[in-house]
């Protein structure tokens, strides 16, 4: 036991792992690097540099036998109890966020990317799904779509298919016997999406062609639009995935009143390198100071002035309002979008949850992500090179 | 109250025109007719009797008027502006009324008053001159007009020694170029106004007194190296005459000067020698006759200035109050002045304007139409007469 850890510790060593295992009694096989196509980097340890190059592309085709996933399964959870003890926490009540945290606490890393970091998660999540044999000791396949090589989507199609013809059939009897009638309950698909080509695969466990996909859409919007798709309402909700809402993950600050009992707001903005202040108050006058200096002053292109008229005008508050900003750094062009930005910011809790959702889809509540590009070696600028001479 | 009024007659007359457009459904466009006065438009034309009745509307100036007091004076987008209209049409403002009620009332007798007009750059300094100078023209004043000052401090391509001191500059096209507006200015006087005394321009050149001014001009156009300081005996002449007391043969006259972008006289100058060396104002001769005429030494007139950030040369562009731009000397020698503050349009003149450019169908764009354009063109120009002006020559 103990000589493997040290080989494990090598192997990690090796494969220029960034911790060092403290703690040998503790089984440190299910602590993971996660990487896209699971390497698994514990293994069984190969002394040449050839030998272990080999081995690393061996490993991204070879299959997890169900056994083994199960024995992993086992050894993850008796490592999460061992993990409780020695941070000193129940057992019991030992959560997925726990580990994390304890992980990083234990193994520090200074790496940026994120899933380079040392993480122990279930088994389920790190080694990918993949298909039990199928094929019985006679050799001979259990599924009798096997020989077409997409058995899963196949038999989904054929599903599918299925419930249709039952559903046209279902409606040809109500119209016979008279029953058929237009306002059936239809299954509402509003804030919901069919799943993405990458997710319908992970679900079926099978790689699939763009075409096959966009047959499997078409063949799911042809099954919505029976009149009696509501019977198979579960069947369909099973393939779309609800969309969040974006804005009601915003915080908005409630509205604030000064000692006069004007209500008043705050909201700050960036556009790059320019940082901004506002405060939106509502007396009514429309007037607009800028650093202490008249806007039309301060601004005196057209386009900056009209980058602050946006938000208010998209709420229709043009003259209704008094604006008193601070800015600093950047440009006259920055200093505008941060004012925007800003203003947009400040105006939220002055309105209402339909209207802030369309001032997010207006693009206002956005900040720019563009900053000024590096400038690289062996080039004049970010993107410009030197002259080429062909001599 | 008077507020109410505009508003009530502006209602009634847009549902006055409304119902007969509705009456005459053939015609598309709203009928001319003369019953239906566009609301900005006032009924009064002559200045000197326009009241706060008429405050925010516009008066039309018929074109020889035009002509004959304005030849340089008027800015150069109002120009273009009156071209493309087809008329002259000026707004009546608190400024202006300010100025016309104060030339009213002031007494005569006592040394000239000097006004001060300033403000932001855009809000209608120079209109409102030329309202005051139309109303001054209008009851028989002499008008000395400098259109703007700051011309004559840099872009002089000529810069002769003056022969009448010789640290002094002349700017002898410049000099003739403003004598020949004031003779078109000024015809009726020419021939009233005598001179006092014998001016030598030259070994061989000379006036002799009790000569018409007319002659004068006529030496100075004629002679144009000596323009300038025809212009100074000019300037002069009706100094003394206008503060003298009722003659038997000239008559008392009062004279106004007007000078635009005064605070170029004290500021500096970009022009320079041919030794390479800078010239102060001071140095110019034309700088130094209107220096003395702004003195409120003579009585029987009056003086308004305004001040100008736009053509001003090394001034902060934010500066527009008057001891910012005319400097600690200018200040002093213009001291003691009435300051009469400029601001830009009130929400009654906004709407004028705004009228009058969809009548004048200057507003082509469907949603200037509109009240949200409306709204918008507010926000963008913040009232701003300028801004307004170029904001909608776009559209």
């Amino acid at each position: 036991m103990a000589a493997y850890s040290e080989k494990v510790a090598r192997s990690f060593l090796r494969s220029g792992a960034v911790f060092a295992l403290v703690n040998s009694t503790f089984s440190s096989r299910n602590v993971f690097q996660l990487k896209r196509t699971v390497p698994l980097l514990v293994r069984h340890i190969q002394t040449s540099s050839v030998v272990r190059k080999r081995s690393l592309a061996a490993t991204s085709q070879e299959k997890f036998t169900e056994e083994y996933i199960r024995k992993q399964i086992e050894e993850f959870n008796i490592g999460k109890r061992h993990l409780a003890n020695m941070m000193g926490e129940d057992p019991e009540t030992f959560s997925q966020e726990d580990i994390d945290r304890s992980i990083a606490y234990l193994f520090p890393s200074g790496l940026f990317e994120k899933k380079a970091r040392p993480v122990m998660k279930h088994p389920d999540e790190i080694f990918p799904k993949q298909k039990a044999v199928q094929w019985g000791e006679d050799g001979r396949p259990f599924h009798f779509l096997f020989y077409t090589g997409k058995q899963s989507y196949y038999m989904l199609m054929h599903n599918i298919y299925g419930k249709v013809l039952k559903l046209e059939k279902y409606e040809d009897r109500m119209r016979n016997k008279g029953l058929f009638s237009q306002d059936t309950k239809t299954i509402s698909v509003i804030g919901s999406r069919w799943l993405l080509k990458e997710e319908l695969e992970e679900m079926l466990v099978e790689v699939m062609s763009d075409h096959d996909y966009s047959h499997f859409l078409q063949l799911m919007e042809r099954l919505l639009a029976l009149p009696y798709s509501h019977v198979e309402e579960e069947f369909i909700q099973s393939f779309r995935k609800q969309l969040e809402v974006q804005s009601s993950k915003q915080v908005v600050p409630p509205l604030q009143f000064d000692e006069k009992g004007i209500a008043f707001s705050t909201g700050e903005g960036r556009r790059k390198m320019a940082t901004a202040s506002v405060v939106v108050r509502d007396v009514g006058s429309g007037k607009v100071t800028v650093n202490g200096i008249d806007y039309l002053q301060y601004f005196v292109i057209l386009q900056d002035r009209e980058q602050l008229m946006f938000p208010l005008q998209f709420l229709d508050q043009l003259g209704k309002h008094d604006l008193e900003c601070h800015v600093t750094g950047g440009g006259r062009s920055a200093q505008a979008g941060a004012l925007r930005l800003a203003i947009s910011r400040a105006l939220l809790s002055c309105v209402s949850e339909s209207e802030r959702e369309a001032m997010r889809q207006a693009g206002l509540l956005t900040p720019d992500p563009r900053v000024k590009e590096r400038k690289k070696p062996g080039l004049a600028k970010a993107r410009k090179r030197y002259t080429w001479k062909k001599r | 109250m008077i507020m109410a009024l505009y508003r009530l007659t502006g209602r009634l007359c847009r549902a006055v025109s409304q119902t007969r457009s509705l009456g005459t459904a053939a015609v598309e466009a709203e009928p001319p007719a003369s019953g239906t006065r566009a609301i900005f438009r006032t009924v009064q034309q002559d200045p000197a009797h326009h009241s706060e009745q008429d405050l925010g509307q516009y008066y039309t100036l018929p074109p020889d008027h035009v002509c004959s007091v304005f030849p340089h004076g008027l800015p150069r987008h109002f120009q273009l502006q009156m071209k493309t209209f087809n008329e002259t049409c000026v707004m009546v403002r608190e400024p202006a009324l300010e100025l016309i009620s104060h030339l009213k009332k002031a007494d005569y007798s006592k040394p000239a008053l000097r006004y001060l007009l300033y403000g932001v750059t855009g809000t209608g300094k120079t209109m409102t001159l030329c309202h005051a100078l139309h109303y001054c023209s209008t009851q028989g004043w002499v008008v000395v007009h400098i259109p703007d000052a700051h011309l004559w401090v840099k872009n002089c391509k000529e810069l002769i020694p003056s022969s009448y001191n010789s640290s002094r500059l002349d700017q002898p096209i410049l000099a003739s170029q403003w004598l020949k507006n004031f003779g078109i200015t000024n015809k009726h006087f020419l021939s009233k106004i005598k001179t006092t005394k014998t001016y030598m321009w030259t070994k061989r050149e000379s006036t002799e007194e009790g000569q018409p001014l007319g002659e004068l001009l006529e030496k100075g156009l004629t002679r144009i190296k000596s323009s300038s300081d025809v212009m100074g005996a000019l300037l002069r002449e009706l100094r003394l005459q206008c503060s003298k007391p009722q003659d038997e043969g000239s008559g008392a006259f009062r004279l106004v000067v007007a000078v635009d972008g005064v605070n170029a006289l004290w500021g500096r100058t970009t022009l320079r020698r041919e030794n390479k060396n800078k010239v102060e104002p001071e140095e110019l001769t034309v700088v130094q006759n209107l220096r003395k005429m702004l003195k409120n030494d003579w009585c029987g007139g009056a003086i308004i200035t305004s001040l100008s950030q736009s053509g001003s040369l090394f001034t902060p562009r934010l500066a527009y109050l008057p001891h910012e731009l005319l400097g600690k000397e200018g200040f002093d020698s213009l001291d003691p002045f009435i300051p009469v503050p400029v601001p830009g349009y009130s929400e009654k003149e906004f709407e004028s304007c705004y009228q009058y450019y969809i009548d004048r169908k200057w507003l082509q764009h469907s949603q200037s139409h509109t009240e949200e354009g409306k709204k918008e063109l507010i926000f963008l120009s913040n009232r701003n007469p300028a801004v307004f002006e170029k904001l909608c020559a776009a559209l």
